[in-house]
Order: structure tokens, then sequence, then C-alpha cells
């Protein structure tokens, strides 16, 4: 076994740990989320992850970033092709393994993966200066400043090398299969290589054609696995999580909120539409969502989803207007907090168990966690009642996320649990409890019809 | 003009064929209430058998929901439940694009089950079967542009039943820069009609008049009370609300029938 076959196996194996590590770490930070079963309407379901998520239905609301995001997704997709053989021939020391069995579909292949590149190329610089030199706003919002910007642009630069690698090792290969066919395989006519090569390349001599091609072949494969251990710690995850997060979208009307059938139980009783079972808790309930605890698992699976694109801001009615809501910043604050409760919990330590449950042999979990933080030390209440709950974020979000779940949630702990939220409210609150109207009126509410038109 | 209730109904032994949901602002709200009254002439002439709830409707409870007020909400809603079951209503309609949502979305997981349908869907219905012609040339050359509600368009999807109504109308109709799935918000959703605006640079409904200014339109087309009052006052605003009138879809085909 050659040096680089070894230094191979042991790079991948480390990824693999890494990465299998930190996606458990995500898995788990998703689940710190309420239990919810989601389920049925599988017909349904597959044909969102077959519109909504591999076909990026929703992203064609808008075309020209959909087209050059579908290049890049598409160059993306068929490289998992090329990067079979580049495991195969890392592990087996051997150069082009499908080259020769596969002949012309091999070249066919191959070419498809070039044009797609190119077109991915272009995309990916269309990208970077669409973010950073034609500055459109929604990559210019208060909350993509620091890492959520950096991280965009790593994620485009990382793009470019993988497709300088991948042009470099083609390149230099259709040179050397001249120079020396005994060890390298003839691919054909590859579609953009076999004109780049020599357009790059021509005239060097092969032990730096050799070099050239190396570079770029160990340029892929680390740049690959650079991504697969960076991914966890970006927002580019919605590359896997979109797949699961668009199967396991809520089926019910976008119009209906949630029932809370604890409350629906408790009014029924108090108006005598169910027998009263006398059972009354102890503990003075909570209702609505204070932490990650208090959401639904789904709603993390969201957060951790979102890529930022920021399609949701942007239209945003409020957000639009200068108000301070970003549905974009509510899902990234959810991803945020997990982050933070799930590396708090990772770290054991007893500080982080809440006062009323420390004890003798008591270890930190999820339930009896408290840092003396929530979600509301990372969203404000004046973002959260500038919502209009016109859905326009929901209808927005290229991977049906909604950020008005856990809008709505938050307003319900601190209306219904804190009986806090906006004294205007309280007067509509009060003439819909006692008057049955949004208004208190004097007079009859079919006085209307009495009226001279 | 003589709105039955339902109650007169049942003392006469008797059921309408629909029962109209006024809501709140169809019954207090005086801009809204000749909403109420253009819808009810427009039943009156397609000659529908309809009632109203009278003094035993109250508010479905959309605003508290939204507000985060689940609780308030479930009490409006199970009450509102046990009177129309109680009159074993089949089917509901509504100007308010509020009041049809919770009515047809939120009603059945509390046991309420109706056929429940806007206003401008039934007035599309009555159009198509023959039942209500749209006569006269009231808005003929005129520029009519529609304003989708948020509660009926990006929420229930129905963007053509009211503009297949202002087809009717010989008007030409404009649409807005941001229109259909991406129409812009009147600012009033969300129980924000209730309260005072977060801080910002603009309201959102001064933002929405100046997409229907931008159209050069004589008439910007609602279906909805809250949007009414909104786009009614960003016009104000403007000092515009002589040129440009806002007005119900119903209000469209009262005026252009002459009832």
């Amino acid at each position: 076994m050659g040096l680089s076959q070894i230094i191979f196996l042991v790079l991948t194996a480390v990824v693999f740990f890494i990465a299998f590590k930190q996606f458990g770490a995500i898995y788990q930070n998703i689940k710190l989320g309420k239990d919810e079963e989601i389920s049925g309407d599988a017909g349904w379901r597959w044909q969102n992850v077959l519109l909504v998520a591999f076909g990026q239905k929703k992203m064609f609301k808008r075309f020209i970033p959909a087209i050059l995001h579908f290049f890049i997704y598409a160059a993306f997709l068929m490289t998992q092709v090329e990067l079979i053989e580049i495991f195969i021939d890392g592990f087996g020391g051997v150069h082009r393994f499908f080259a020769e069995p596969l002949g012309g579909l091999y070249t066919f292949i191959i070419s498809f993966i070039e044009i797609l590149s190119v077109l991915a190329f272009v995309a990916t610089i269309v990208f970077l200066w669409r973010r950073n030199i034609l500055k459109v706003p929604r990559f210019w919002k208060p909350e993509m400043v620091g890492w959520p910007k950096l991280d965009g642009n790593l994620i485009l630069v990382g793009e470019l090398l993988l497709l300088v690698g991948i042009f470099s090792m083609n390149g230099a290969d259709t040179l050397l299969q001249q120079l020396d066919p005994a060890h390298y395989p003839d691919t054909g006519n590859l579609a953009i290589s076999s004109w780049l090569g020599p357009a790059l390349f021509g005239g060097f001599d092969a032990s730096t054609l050799h070099v050239i091609e190396r570079f770029g072949w160990w340029l892929h494969i680390l740049v690959v696995f650079g991504f697969i251990t960076y991914l966890p710690f970006s927002k580019h995850l919605h590359i896997f999580l979109a797949f699961p997060n668009v199967f396991f979208s809520r089926k019910r009307s976008r119009g209906e909120i949630e029932n809370m059938p604890e409350i629906m139980n408790e009014v029924k009783s108090m108006m005598g539409l169910v027998e009263d079972t006398g059972e009354m808790s102890e503990d003075i309930p909570e209702f609505g969502s204070k932490d990650i605890f208090d959401l639904s698992w789904k709603n993390i699976l969201e957060a951790y989803t979102c890529t930022e694109c920021g399609r949701c801001t942007s239209v945003c009615p409020a957000n639009m207007t200068g108000k301070k809501l970003s549905p974009r910043k509510i899902m990234m604050d959810i991803r945020d907090r997990a982050e933070e409760v799930g590396k708090n919990l990772k770290s054991g330590s007893d500080e982080f168990i809440s006062a009323d449950k420390k004890g003798e042999g008591v270890t930190l979990s999820k339930d009896n966690y408290d840092d003396g933080k929530s979600l509301f030390d990372y969203i404000s209440n004046e973002e959260l009642y500038a919502c209009t709950t016109c859905n326009a974020c929901v209808e927005a979000c290229p991977v049906m996320i909604s950020p008005l779940e856990p809008i709505l949630e938050m307003r319900r702990y601190d209306i219904l649990t804190n009986s806090s939220g906006p004294s205007d409210w309280l007067p509509m609150f009060n003439s819909v409890e006692n008057g049955g109207a949004v208004w208190q009126m004097p007079e009859e509410r079919a006085a209307w019809t009495k009226e001279d038109n | 003009m003589g709105v039955k209730t339902i109650a007169e109904f049942a003392a006469e032994g008797q059921k309408p064929e629909i029962l109209f949901w006024v809501g709140c602002a169809g019954s207090f709200d005086a801009r809204a209430k000749k909403v109420s009254m253009a819808f009810a002439k427009i039943l009156e002439s397609a000659a529908i058998s309809y009632a109203i709830l009278g003094n035993e409707e109250s508010c479905t409870g959309d605003p508290a929901r939204r507000a985060g007020n689940e609780f308030l909400f479930q009490m409006s809603a199970l009450q509102n439940i046990e009177v129309l079951n109680g009159y074993e209503v089949q089917k509901i309609v509504t100007a308010c694009p509020h009041c049809f949502n919770t009515l047809k979305n939120e009603y059945p997981k509390l046991g309420g089950n109706y056929e429940v349908l806007h206003h401008t869907q039934l007035i599309s219905q009555l159009i198509s079967e023959g039942k209500l012609k749209v006569e006269g040339d009231a808005f003929k050359g005129k520029k009519v542009t529609y304003h989708d509600s948020c509660y009926l368009g990006r929420i229930n999807s129905e963007y053509e039943a009211p503009r297949s109504i202002l087809n009717e109308l010989d008007a030409n109709i404009v649409e807005m820069d941001q229109s259909r799935s991406r129409g812009l918000c009147c600012g009033a959703g969300g129980a924000q009609m209730f309260k005072e605006n977060e801080p910002g640079d603009k309201r959102i409904n001064m933002e929405r008049v100046d997409q229907a200014l931008e159209t050069g339109a004589n008439v910007v087309a609602a279906n909805c009370p809250f949007c009414i009052t909104m786009l009614t006052d960003g016009l104000k605003a403007h000092e515009k609300q002589d040129e440009v009138m806002v007005l119900d879809i119903s209000e469209l085909i009262v005026q252009a029938n002459g009832l």
C-alpha cells in the first residue's frame, strides 16, 4: 500500500468520525424540541420531496437566482458520481478506475460533469458578485454580519476551489494521456478539458503535469472533506436537511393555527360542554413556547435547515417598512439557542441544573436544564409583535420553513403564561370576552340592518 | 331592507339556504357596515334565502388567537360553534376574510364543520350560474386595481373569484407590482389592527398605498373590511381620498347595477 493510499485512508476515517459526531450532535439538538408525531399522507410527502426539495419548485419564483442555484445544485449532484471514482482510486491506488470499463459512457459522464461545472463556476462568481458587490439587500440585513456573512462567502469560495481542482485534474490528465498512456487511461475527448487542458498546460513536461494532476485531485477531495466537516457549523446544512424538512412539513391549511387541546378542554369544561374531571394540576401550567424545549422538534429542524437566503425577510411587510422583525433572524436565533443549549448539556456541568432540581447524584439533562436564559433573550417582544401573520415568509421559503409558527408560539407564552403583551390589546381582549366583539359597542349587533343606506 | 335573523327563520319553522356571517367590522365599523349592506342587496337581488345570526353572533376569535390569546379564542369559537350547530347551519358566507379563514380552517378542529364561502366566491358563483348579472357601465374604462388580502389570497389561495367579478365590470384592470401570492399585507392582520405599530420607518399601509397609487388606478378594489380601513387611511395621509376610492367588490357590483 502506497503512502498516498494510507494518507487517504486515515483522512477519510478522521473526516467521517468528526462528521458522525457533529451530525449526531445536531440530531440531539433537534430532539431537544417537543416530541410530535408527524406522519401519514405519504404520497403528499414524497411528492413534496420530489417537487420542492429535489425539483426546487419554490425556488423558481425568482428565476435568475433559481437557475444559477440550479447549476450549482446539478453540478454538486453529478460530481458525486465522480467522487465515487475518486474514493475507489484513493483507496485502491488506481487511476481513473472507470475510464476503461465504461469507455464512451465515461467520456459522456465526465463531459456532462464538466459542462455543469463550468455553469456552476459562472453561477458561483455571480453569487459572490451579488452578495458582495451588487449587495442584494437581503444579504445585508443586521443579522447577516460576522459569521453568517463569512459563512456564505466561505462556501462560495470553497466551491470555486473545488472547481479549480476538477479542471486542474482533468486538464492535466488529458495531456498526460498522450505523454504516458500506460499510466493514464484514455478518457476520450472530454467536453471542456480536451481544450482547456492544452490551453492552460500545453507544453508542460510530464512531471509538472503529474504534479498539477495530483494537486487537482487532492484539492478536490480535500475540499470535499473540508466541506463535510464544515457543514455542521454552517448554514449550508440545507443541502441535506431540506429533504427531511420538506418531507415532515405539516399538511394543515396555511390558515389554521395549531389548536391547543389542553386549553380547549379547559374551556369546554368551564362552559359545561364536557364533564369537569375535577383534576386540577398542582403546577401552574405553562402555555406557548419560552425556549426550544417548548417548540416542536420540527421547528428546530427548520432552524437547522435554514440557509439564510433571506427570501422570507425580503417579503416581510414588517421588515420592509423598517421594523425589527426579520423572519430569517427568528430561525437563526432558534438554531443558535439550540446550539448553545446543546453545548451546555454536553459539558455536563452542574451549573446548568436548575436550582430546585439540584441534588446528590442528579446529572444534567434536558429535563432539569436551566441556564437562566431562554429564546426571549434572543428574540425581543418588539420583533414578535410586529408580525401581521400575513404568511409571506411561509410562502417565500423554498424549503417549507414556517417562521410564523415559533412567532405565534412565543406570543402565546408571553400572553398566556406571562400575562404580558402589548397593552393596546387589552381593550380588544376585554371586548371580545365581555361583549363578543372586537370593539366595545353600545348598539346591537344587527343595528346596521336598520340603518338607511 | 328586511334582513332576517336565523332565529326569525326558525320561529317560522324554516331554514335559510345560507347564513351571512357579518363579523364585528361588518356589524359595527361605519365603513364596513356599508359593505354588509351592499352584500345584502346582492343576495336579495339574486333571490338568495339567507339570514344573519344577529345578536347571537360574536367575534370568531381570529384576532385573539393570532395575538396569542388561545384561551379567548377557544371561548369565542366554542360559543359560536354551539350557536351554529344549534341552528344546524351548513353553509356560511362572510365578507370578512379573517372570519372566513377561521370558520373554514379552524372551527372544524373544535367541532364546527360548515361549508364556508367568502362573499367574492359566492358572488362569482352567482354570476356564473346566471343568477346575478352585472349591468351598466359605471366603471367602463376606469382604472381599477385589486388588493389581494392575505387571508383570502395567500392563505386560502383564492385569487381568481374576485378577479372574475372585476372582469365583468368592463373596467381597465391594472395589477399592482405585488399581487396574488406576492400580494403585500395592508398591515392589519395578526391583531395589528388593534395596536400601535412597532417602531419602524414607515407604516405598512403606506407602502401598499404607494404601490396602488403607482398603478394610476381610480379605484382600489378590496375584499376585507380591515384592508379597506388601512388603505383608506393611507390614501387620506396622501390626501388622495377624493381621487382614489377604496371599495369592496360587492360595492362595485351594487354601483354598477344601481342597486
